[in-house]
Formats: structure tokens, sequence, C-alpha cells
């Protein structure tokens, strides 16, 4: 924002195209604060006909959408519908017969579109009135007004990133912008299955979601705790095995004495190409009651010909299954990225301890370890968020089993994510959903303003330019 | 001293040779379980009876409900469109926030890190009833733009290692081109992007492997349509109950075939990412 702060005040003299829109309100003649209200005006009048006439059309399309359809959709945000699907009978026909009643879902999505529709509008009025001011001022300083050509031309120059950013900034609005203020929205409402529409009505229910999830006493409360301690634990252990295991995998194959160095590391990598999906299917077969891990056990006589290891029902085993699981997938990562730090590291400074007498665990604790501390903390921040949204190894090997009565359609293994897709897929009460959402990102934002913004690439993201 | 040293050496090769036994029995289990003669999913013995190709051979002939060819097709069609339109919105948007300077770069980047923060597929469900709600949901075809459009429409928001790349090409470079009379545009095209090879292929490699890899979309946009299905789901269908005790060996056949060329995939990403890190101008 540097160059906003400087942009005001050399503004009167700089290039007219930095002007600010507060500015054009404040210094613009009648028809620059005209164009507020009729896009163009300023442009027409100078005689910048193509532009005028976009921004004209831009507010005749908004105006037919609005009286058309917007308008209504705005009404109806407010009261998700009233009309609800009745049945009438047809004495002719004689049966019963659904009449249409109003879809809340669709009110709701219909709503926040309109609702981003008339903010872009209204960033187009101020875009209306910032280019007439421009056109204003160049005419006053006798400079050529640009023409259309002139225009175009602009957009290979000062004006790159407007067409650069367009289509990417569109595809984010509609894929994650839009579907993600809905989503947030449904946290207020009582969209849950028993108000499935297009049959029932849903309606706004204030913060009764978030009360009903985070107080003692409900079921519902009774799950959320103990999924996010799980979540928790689950995240802190994944994270921190896969990386201190993983760091210590990359020493034993750097070290000195080891050779064949490239095989080694080619025998870890190879379940690392696996794609995910596979070696987590793999596995979730392979530690199956009947699988081969089972198999292997019984024909070493550690359990019964009939018996098996509950790897993934019994609830504690579950948990433990899935780390070490999570450990064969997540240290060949670790270890494929230490390897090139740990080449890093200064010699001189293990020449010093050796020299100083230390021995080898003496130089691990206070040379490597703070050294790849330092270097990886923005990274195990990375990799700690990435465990707490950690669908795929959950979702694909337990699928969140065993399954409990104590929970609200949740099982011991189920992490805040999987537990909102169990919520919104299968159990369709989406408002639910929703504020884990929520949550999730409250926390995670916590963690993430706690630490990232204390890391150095963050500050001074650029320095060196 | 000496015989310390070698007790000590030994041990570590030990070590190192029962864990990598470890890593990779998983993997030779899939690969052996993919020859089995004997059909059917769990057996009370792991070595298998007989060997096969069949298991292979019969993923070539569709069935109703499995179809590994079509599959394949679907994935392989839907990721190189994807990639190609995320590979594009990636190099824009992270070519204007590392090289121009506009008000809204900081926002957006801001707005770009908070986006970040929630569960992926929280989204997901308003996603498709905005699909759904144009349309987009009524034909396989269509539901495969659907997915396309998906996969690549928020791609934008990943801009953050080829901005990273970006960074480290000097500015001198730029201001020569302005000098020598290039636009932005025309230094872009064909300044930074020829200077750029690794974090485009590294771009591309990570956006084409998405599809091949994800499951929860395809399976949400999807439904039941098994024709139109992707290969991720596909397997994962050929594992569900009614199913397993004819395709189990053939699931595994088909993860040995999928794996490969993902693998050579992922060893090229491996080879790119490193040189994308280390800096486009070698000191």
């Amino acid at each position: 924002m540097a160059a906003d702060g400087k942009g005001k005040k050399v503004t009167k003299t700089g290039r007219p195209s930095d002007s600010s829109v507060l500015e054009a309100l404040q210094r613009g003649n009648a028809i620059t604060r005209l164009s507020f209200f009729v896009f163009g005006l300023g442009n027409l009048v100078n005689k910048q006909i193509v532009r005028g006439l976009v921004f004209l059309a831009i507010e005749v399309l908004y105006i037919y959408y609005m009286v058309t359809f917007g308008a209504t959709s705005l009404v109806n945000l407010t009261t998700l519908g009233v009309k609800e699907q009745g049945q009438v009978y047809n004495e002719a026909l004689g049966i019963y017969e659904y009449t249409l009643g109003d879809n809340s879902m669709l009110f709701l999505l219909y709503g926040v579109i309109t609702v981003s529709i008339t903010l872009a509008f209204l960033f187009a009025a101020c875009m209306s009135m910032k280019s007439a001011y421009c056109t204003q001022l160049r005419r006053e300083r006798g400079m050529k007004v640009p023409g259309f050509m002139d225009d175009m031309r602009s957009v290979r120059e000062e004006n790159l990133h407007t067409a650069m950013l367009a289509l990417p900034i569109l595809g984010i609005l509609v894929f994650t912008i839009i579907p993600l203020v809905f989503m947030i929205l449904i946290a207020f409402t009582s969209y849950d299955h028993e108000h499935q529409p297009p049959g029932n009505l849903f309606t706004w229910v204030g913060l009764d979601n978030f009360k009903t999830m985070l107080m003692q006493g409900s079921k519902l409360a009774a799950t959320f705790w103990p999924v996010l301690g799980w979540t928790l634990i689950w995240a802190v252990c994944a994270t921190f095995t896969c990386y201190i295991l993983g760091l210590l995998l990359a020493l034993l194959i750097n070290r000195k004495g080891t050779r064949i160095k490239g095989f080694w590391r080619f025998m870890f990598v190879l379940s690392v190409a696996v794609p995910q999906f596979v070696s987590l299917l793999s596995m979730r077969t392979i530690f199956n009651a009947n699988g081969p891990v089972n198999v292997l056990l019984r024909h070493m006589g550690v359990i019964g010909m009939t018996e098996s290891v509950p790897f993934f029902t019994d609830p504690l085993l579950a948990k433990i299954t899935i780390i070490c699981i999570n450990i064969w997938i997540g240290v060949p990562f670790t270890m494929l990225s230490t390897t090139g730090i740990l080449q890093n590291i200064p010699a001189e400074l293990y020449e010093a301890a050796k020299i100083d007498g230390a021995s080898a665990p003496t130089i691990f604790r206070k040379i490597t370890l703070p050294y790849m501390v330092f270097i990886m903390t923005p990274s195990l921040i990375t990799s700690f968020t990435g465990n707490i949204n950690n669908f795929n190894v959950i979702f694909l090997l337990s699928g969140g089993g065993p399954d409990t009565m104590d929970y609200y359609y949740a099982g011991k293994t189920d992490l805040l994510v999987t537990w909102l897709y169990r919520l919104t897929i299968t159990q369709k009460d989406y408002n639910l959903g929703a504020v884990i959402g929520i949550l999730v990102f409250v926390i995670l934002a916590t963690l993430a303003l706690l630490t990232y913004r204390h890391t150095g690439s963050y500050k001074d993201e650029g320095a060196f330019q | 001293m000496k015989t310390k040293r070698f007790i000590v050496n030994s041990l570590c090769h030990v070590l190192l040779a029962i864990l990598s036994v470890i890593w990779v029995l998983p993997i030779f289990y899939v690969i052996l379980t993919s020859f089995r003669k004997e059909g059917g999913s769990y057996k009370s013995y792991i070595w298998p009876k007989g060997f096969t190709l069949d298991n292979y051979a019969n993923l070539f002939k569709p069935t109703s409900q499995i179809d590994f060819v079509r599959w394949f097709t679907n994935t392989l069609v839907i990721a190189l469109i994807s990639t190609l339109i995320s590979a594009f919105f990636v190099l824009c948007v992270s070519y204007c926030m590392s090289r121009l300077r506009f008000k809204m770069r900081k926002p957006f980047m801001n707005v770009a890190l908070i986006l970040g923060m929630f569960p992926g597929f929280m989204s997901m469900i308003a996603v498709y009833y905005i699909l759904k709600g144009l349309g987009f949901l009524e034909t396989g075809t269509l539901k495969q733009i659907a997915l396309i459009m998906v996969y690549s429409g928020g791609a934008g928001l990943g801009f953050y290692m080829a901005k990273g790349f970006f960074d480290t090409i000097p500015k001198s470079i730029d201001e020569a081109a302005y000098i020598d009379g290039a636009s932005k545009w025309d230094t872009f095209i064909h300044v930074t992007i020829p200077m750029s090879k690794p974090i485009i292929t590294y771009t591309l490699l990570t956006a084409f492997m998405g599809p091949w890899v994800d499951y929860i979309f395809a399976k949400v946009i999807m439904g039941q349509d098994t024709k139109y299905y992707t290969i991720a789901i596909g397997l994962w269908t050929m594992l569900e109950k009614e199913y397993v005790e004819y395709f189990y060996t053939q699931f595994y056949a088909g993860c040995v075939l999928i794996s490969i060329p993902i693998a050579i995939l992922f060893l090229l990403t491996q080879k790119c990412y490193v040189e994308g890190v280390t800096g486009a101008v070698k000191g």
C-alpha cells in the first residue's frame, strides 16, 4: 500500500490514471460526479465513445437484471422463502398434487449471487466516476484524451494486471469465494436433514448452531470436543513423527560410513512415487481383518488361526495404526526435503564441534536439530495445517471408523474434516458442516496469526529485489 | 577404534536394510497380488499359488460396471485440459504478484492466504449446487466440463511457488527489455517465460497429477455415473463390497498400471521442484 500513501499527495501533478475514487468525488466536476449514477457519462461527453458505451451497457444490464430477477432475490434472501410445498386435492383426477413451494436453498444461492453482482456494480460505478475524473484532469491539463485504440494498447502496458488477472479472479470468485460465502451463511440457517428443500423450508437461526455445537450437554458438543481433541493429537503426532523420523533417516543415509547412498534413497523414494490413494487403499486392504498382515501373524502363531488383530476396528489401535501408516507415507517425503538442507549445513560447524570433543548425539542436539528447525519451521507449520485438514489419510484408511453411538454420526478416528464430509454428504446436515468448517478456519487462522506472521518470508517479501 | 567403527557401520546398514524392507514390502505385495492367479479377495496365505497376466488383460476388457480404459481416457482428457487452464492462471497471477505493482496486490495476497485456511471441500457442496443451478450436471459430458472447471477454476490461488521463482529473476533483465522498447506483456512472453522452464514444468506437472489422485470432488460431481468416472473413483469402486470378490486382483493390477506413469511424472516434478526452488539465475 506504499504506492497508495504517496499517491494522494502526488496526483495533483502525477499521472491522471493514478487518481483515487475519493479524490474524484472531492475534486470532480458535476459531470464526473454524475458519472457515478449515469455510467460512462464523463467519457461520452469527452468523446470516449467506446469506453462510455461499455460503462453504460454494464449499467443497463444490471438494471435489467435487478428488475427482472435481482430485486426479488434480495427480498427472498431475507426470508429464505415463505410458501411451503403443499398438497392440493385435484378433484378432476381424484389425486393429491404437489404445489410448487419456495426453495430456500436456491433463494439463498441467488441472494448471494445478486449481492456479489451488486458489489461488482458498485465497483463499476466507482470505476466510471474515476474514469470520468481521469478524463476531466487530462482535459484541464490540455493532455490528449485517450481513444479506444489507446485503451487497447494500455492493456499491454500499465493495465496489464487487469488483463492478466481478470480470468483467474473470475475463476476464484465463482469457484471459491461465492461458494464459501454461501456455506458460511448456511452455518446461520436451519438447513439440516429435517429441512431439505424443495420439500421443506429452512430459515435464519442466528448463532444457534454454534451454541449447540460448543455448549456442553448436547450430543453434538459431546462429539465436537473429542473429535477436535483427536484432530489436534493427530496433527501433532503426524507432523512430528514424520519430521523427526524423516530427519533421522536422512542423517542415517547421509552419514559418512554409509555405502550405496543412492540405492537406499531409491528404496524409500519408491513409496513416495506411488500415488497416495493407491498406497492408502492398498494399506487398507493389507491391514484388513483378513489382510496379509493378519495372515502373517496367524502363520507365525502370534494369534490363533481364526483370530485377527482389529487394526481398524478397535478405537485406540485404529488411531495407532493410522499414525503408523502415516509415518510410512510421510517419512520419505521428509527425508527427500531434508537431505538437501542437511548437505547445506556448514561443515566448519561440525569440525569445530569435533575438535571440542562433542559426541555424535550432542552434535545432533546442538547443531543439526536447531539448524533444521530454523530452516524448516515454515514448512512444519504448513504440514501441521495440512494434517489438520488431512482428509485422504483418514477417509481412505479407516473412513473415520470404528463408529460409535456416543458420537453424532462420527467415528472414533474421524477428524473434523472427515466429520464435516459425513455431516454434509451422507447426513445432509449442511448447517452443522458449515459450522465445523468455520471453526476449523478459526483454529487455523489463529495458528497462522501466531506463527506465520513472525516468519521472515512474510515480513520481508521481495526485500532483496 | 577400527572394530568399533566397523560394528557401528554394520549396525547402520542392517537398520537401513530392515527399514527399506518395511518400506518396499507393501509395494512388493501390491505387485505380487496383481499377478495372482486365484481370484477372490482375501486369502489365508500370502504367496500366490500361481501367476498370470490375466488381471492386466482383463482390465482392458470393459464390463458394464468396470471400464478401466474409459476411466483412463476420461482422466487423461480432464487432466490435460485442466492442466493447461490452471497453469495459465497460475503463471498470470504469479507474474502479476511478482512483477507488476498495483493497488490490489497486497489485499489480493492476503485474501489468498485467508481463503487457503478454509477446509478445501467446505465449499464443495455450494460448488455442486452452483454447477447444478447452471445446468452442468445434466449429462455426463457436461459433468466432465464441470470437473475441469472445478479443478482449474480456483487455480489462481496457488501462485506462491511460481511467484517465489519469478522473484528470483533480476529486475534489471526486465528493465533492459523496457529500454529496448518492449511492453510489459512482451517482456512477460519473450523474456520471463523462456527463463522459467523449471517452474513452468513444475506447475504443469502438479496440475496434471491433481485429477489422477483426486477422489472427493470427482465422486461428488460424478455420483453414480460410472461411465464418466475418473481413475481414482473407479479404482475405489473396485474395492466396494459388491465388487471386491471379483475385482480384488484387478484392482491391484490397475494400481500398478496407474502408478508407473505417475511415478515417472513425480520423479520429473521433483527435479523441477529443486530447480524451481533454487531460482532462475545461477550464480
